[in-house]
């Protein structure tokens, strides 16, 4: 496990915020040079810390007013069931997250919708047709947030 | 804001896969670089997309354990929701806060080390947040998709 100062913290809160900023202009926010910033970041990318990045997006100028969490009971279990449930699952293109959990369901879903009518053709086509789909229970999204956690 | 189907095309291949480099993105797209250098600050001056951060891999950073933790209130406070929410971002290790439509009210992503300090945090800091009536709890197991990806 990798180990971090405050400087990498800092540095790690920037970016989770603006993935975009360059290592000269964080390195002048933190009063450090641009190759020691640099060095820094590559540092963190190849401890895996920072994987990647993530584009936000207003979906409801797109067009996506809707986002629904469904937590999903498997009617079957098995080793089987769980791998065609997941191919299943993940080749929903309304579905962007999928995860396995412990506790009073065994998925959880993200799926993304242009409404409430176009989320109940989703449901009722995609989702209860899944193999080994079992009792479903949907919480529509009205705000999220994310945190910076243990960086901030 | 209007958008047009390059916009759309544009993001569908950004939001796919949000590290491609802008050369190849345009390729996907099939615009030159400078329309989609052109398209992407439109896109953001225009509120379409909303962040552009780096995806931080708490695991990476020795938190084991994640757990989503859904919460009902005590609805008959006006106050609840906000204090519940002011109180939850008091606490380090929650890394994302949503509010629902459903039966559960607000869910909280929280991180920990391993499993004893999972206990600690949820004894000090969870069960001492203001207004709950009922807690559960969903363990994370794997990850099997997570994208922002959207059926443009």
């Amino acid at each position: 496990m990798i180990d971090l100062d405050d400087l990498d913290r800092l540095i790690l809160r920037a970016l989770y915020a603006d993935a975009g900023l360059s290592a000269g202009e964080l390195g002048r926010r933190l009063g450090l040079s641009q190759p020691a910033t640099w060095r820094r970041i590559k540092r963190l990318e190849e401890a895996g810390v920072i994987n990647g990045r993530r584009v936000e997006v207003d979906r409801a100028a797109l067009g996506f007013g809707v986002t629904v969490f469904l937590g999903v009971k498997l009617a079957t279990k098995g080793r089987v069931s769980l791998e065609d449930f997941e191919r299943a699952v993940t080749a929903i293109p309304e579905v962007q997250v999928v995860q396995h959990v412990l506790g009073l369901f065994d998925y959880r879903l993200r799926v993304v919708a242009r409404d409430i009518a176009d989320f109940e053709r989703v449901l009722r086509r995609r989702i209860m047709t899944l193999p080994g789909v079992g009792q479903v229970e949907a919480n529509v999204l009205l705000t999220e947030e994310r945190r910076p956690g243990p960086i901030g | 804001m209007q958008i047009d189907d390059t916009d759309r095309r544009i993001l569908r291949h950004h939001l796919a896969e949000p590290g491609l480099d802008r050369a190849s993105l345009a390729e996907r797209a099939g615009v030159t670089p400078a329309t989609l250098w052109r398209r992407l600050e439109r896109l953001t001056e225009g509120g379409v997309i909303t962040a552009t951060g780096a995806v931080i891999d708490w695991r990476a950073m020795g938190y084991e354990v994640e757990v989503s933790l859904r919460f009902t209130l005590d609805k008959t406070n006006p106050r609840a929701f906000d204090e519940f929410l002011a109180a939850s971002r008091d606490v380090p290790e929650v890394v994302a806060i949503e509010t629902f439509l459903g039966r559960v009210d607000v869910r909280l992503n929280v991180i920990a080390r391993d499993m004893r300090h999972y206990q600690e945090i949820y004894r000090r800091r969870i069960l001492t947040l203001p207004h709950i009536t009922d807690i559960e709890a969903l363990m994370l197991i794997a990850t099997i998709k997570d994208d922002t990806g959207l059926p443009l």
